[in-house]
């Protein structure tokens, strides 16, 4: 009984300790911020890596959780005689909730565990020593162009997501269900708020486009440089990106719609 | 308090332990400049830690490192870098970075630190790759590279900015013979050449020797002997002959600290065993 305390006090320990270190990561990245803006080149290479990679999967996902809504939707709304009101929930659960969320959790899969994995290798295989040695902040050269990289890309990527997922919505609704073309767009068009549902969302995605991609670099940075390492780390940057998102997505819907 | 205008590097009285091991213990020495100064001992005894310890990625508990002039533990940040552009650095397995092609590895520190124009980048480059024999493979990428020719590109790296010193970590380990005869006469040939102090990380008593100036064997936290290779070759020492001559029982035991061999095997397994 007494060891399982200490042990859970441990942990409790090691978690608080992981949780200081990446607070202070943070303060020490964001002054190497601005550099990494100096070296567009750098930026334009990683946005590559880590927004246009991973557009096939947004974008499939997109599609597909549109199509679901569609269906599932257009299901619940004929028990209520107002299947042309397809169009406002497709938008709505998009553009307010599943954009920002599911693809912040696939941007973790996608591309968080890659930057994980990349930086935790190259602190593994000395590379990051190696450049400390060149008088080359590694701070600066590798993390700050991701971190950059991965914050504009995950809006964008959630912009696209929410897109495609109102077209999916649309070809199942209108498509094949028979909801009037003319009253889908209709009513996403006079009952979707910019300001209270689109910039909302946007400001959602920025966060969790932040804290995603923060939670990447700090878990490569931070990893025990052995191969167990590196995929203990990869797991976690998958675990707690998602842990942090669903949570914050929470306290963010609670002050944005509800209060 | 300066230092001897001599020495690029003196240590002074350096402690520095991990958790609870002691892994320098008050610890002084000094390196010329324009020598190789070789640094032996068994594995485990710091060497690379030390070489950590005076490029400043490790501060020492006590004592005072002394590079060219300056206390590298008293630098800010800035400085520190600034000084860095001053050594070079070979690591064990290379530090290549793999995403960049061999040209663009001897490239990287000029990219980084200056603005010279493309011509130039490309010419110092490929002098820098002849000086090492690998001025072939500027389009391989490191992942192509045996590790004999990965060690040499990091070489060339190292030399890139035209350091004053430059230190080597344990840079024969795992070399086929010829690699290793490339690699020695590579390190003295460039060290004279290009009048560098060069530090030279090791337990391979004979190539080290053979181009060291002066030698210092690590034991324990401590310089157990030191001179030039002669000297630390004919030490009455009963340890530094050991490690010197490789003979695998002496003051250094065989076994590592174990209970008695026939209590061991005819005795009961212990509970971690058994749980296991």
């Amino acid at each position: 009984m007494i060891r399982l305390l200490a042990q859970l006090g441990q942990r409790a320990q090691e978690a608080l300790a992981r949780l200081g270190r990446l607070h202070l990561f943070l303060v020490s990245l964001l002054p190497a911020l601005p550099s990494g803006l100096l070296r567009p080149r750098l930026v334009v290479d990683q946005l590559f890596h880590i927004g246009v990679l991973s557009m096939q999967i947004i974008l499939v996902s997109g599609l597909f959780v549109g199509l679901v809504l569609g269906l599932q939707g257009y299901n619940i709304l004929t028990t209520f005689g107002s299947a042309e009101s397809l169009g406002v929930v497709v938008a709505l659960s998009l553009v307010r909730e599943l954009g920002p969320v599911i693809t912040a959790l696939l941007f973790a899969g996608r591309a968080g565990s890659a930057i994980t994995a990349e930086i935790g290798l190259m602190k593994s295989t000395e590379q990051l020593g190696g450049m400390e040695m060149m008088a080359v902040d590694p701070l600066k050269r590798v993390v700050a162009p991701r971190f950059i990289a991965g914050f504009i890309s995950m809006p964008l990527l959630a912009a696209m997501f929410s897109a495609v997922g109102v077209l999916g919505g649309y070809f199942i609704g209108v498509g094949l269900l028979g909801v009037d073309p003319g009253a889908y767009w209709s009513q996403i068009e006079s009952r979707v708020d910019f300001h209270e549902d689109i910039v909302n969302g946007v400001i959602k995605s920025l966060v969790f486009g932040a804290v995603a991609i923060w939670i990447a670099v700090f878990e490569g940075f931070d990893c025990v440089p052995t191969a167990e390492g590196v995929s203990r780390a990869t797991t976690r940057t998958v675990v707690n990106t998602s842990l942090a998102v669903l949570g914050l997505d929470f306290i963010m819907t609670a002050l944005m719609f509800n209060v | 308090m300066s230092m001897d205008g001599d020495n690029l590097i003196e240590i002074r009285n350096l402690t520095f332990r991990r958790g609870s091991k002691v892994i320098f213990d008050d610890l002084s020495l000094a390196i010329p400049r324009g020598s190789i100064a070789a640094i032996m001992g068994p594995s485990g005894t710091g060497k690379t830690t030390l070489l950590k310890l005076i490029g400043g990625q490790l501060r020492p508990e006590r004592g005072e490192v002394w590079v060219d002039g300056v206390n590298v533990h008293k630098l800010r940040h800035a400085e520190l870098y600034e000084l860095r552009k001053r050594m070079g650095m070979l690591f064990q397995h290379g530090a290549l970075l793999t995403d960049l092609s061999v040209f663009e590895n001897v490239a990287f520190p000029l990219r980084e630190h200056t603005r010279l124009p493309e011509s130039m980048i490309r010419d110092l480059v490929l002098m820098k790759l002849n000086a090492v024999g690998l001025r072939g493979a500027r389009d391989m990428m490191p992942a192509e590279l045996s590790g004999g020719m990965a060690r040499r590109v990091a070489l060339a790296r190292a030399i890139t900015m035209d350091p004053r010193l430059v230190m080597y970590d344990e840079p024969f380990t795992g070399q086929d013979p010829i690699t290793l005869g490339v690699l020695v006469r590579l390190i003295r040939s460039l060290n004279d050449a290009l009048g560098l102090t060069s530090i030279l990380v090791s337990h391979d008593v004979a190539e080290a020797t053979s181009i060291a100036d002066h030698v210092y064997v690590l034991a324990d936290g401590k310089v157990v002997a030191s001179g030039s290779p002669e000297d630390v070759n004919g030490s009455d020492s009963p340890w530094v002959r050991q490690f010197m001559q490789g003979l695998p029982d002496g003051p250094v035991p065989f076994h590592y600290p174990a209970p008695p061999l026939a209590g061991d095997f005819l005795g009961e397994a212990s509970g971690k065993e058994k749980s296991a």
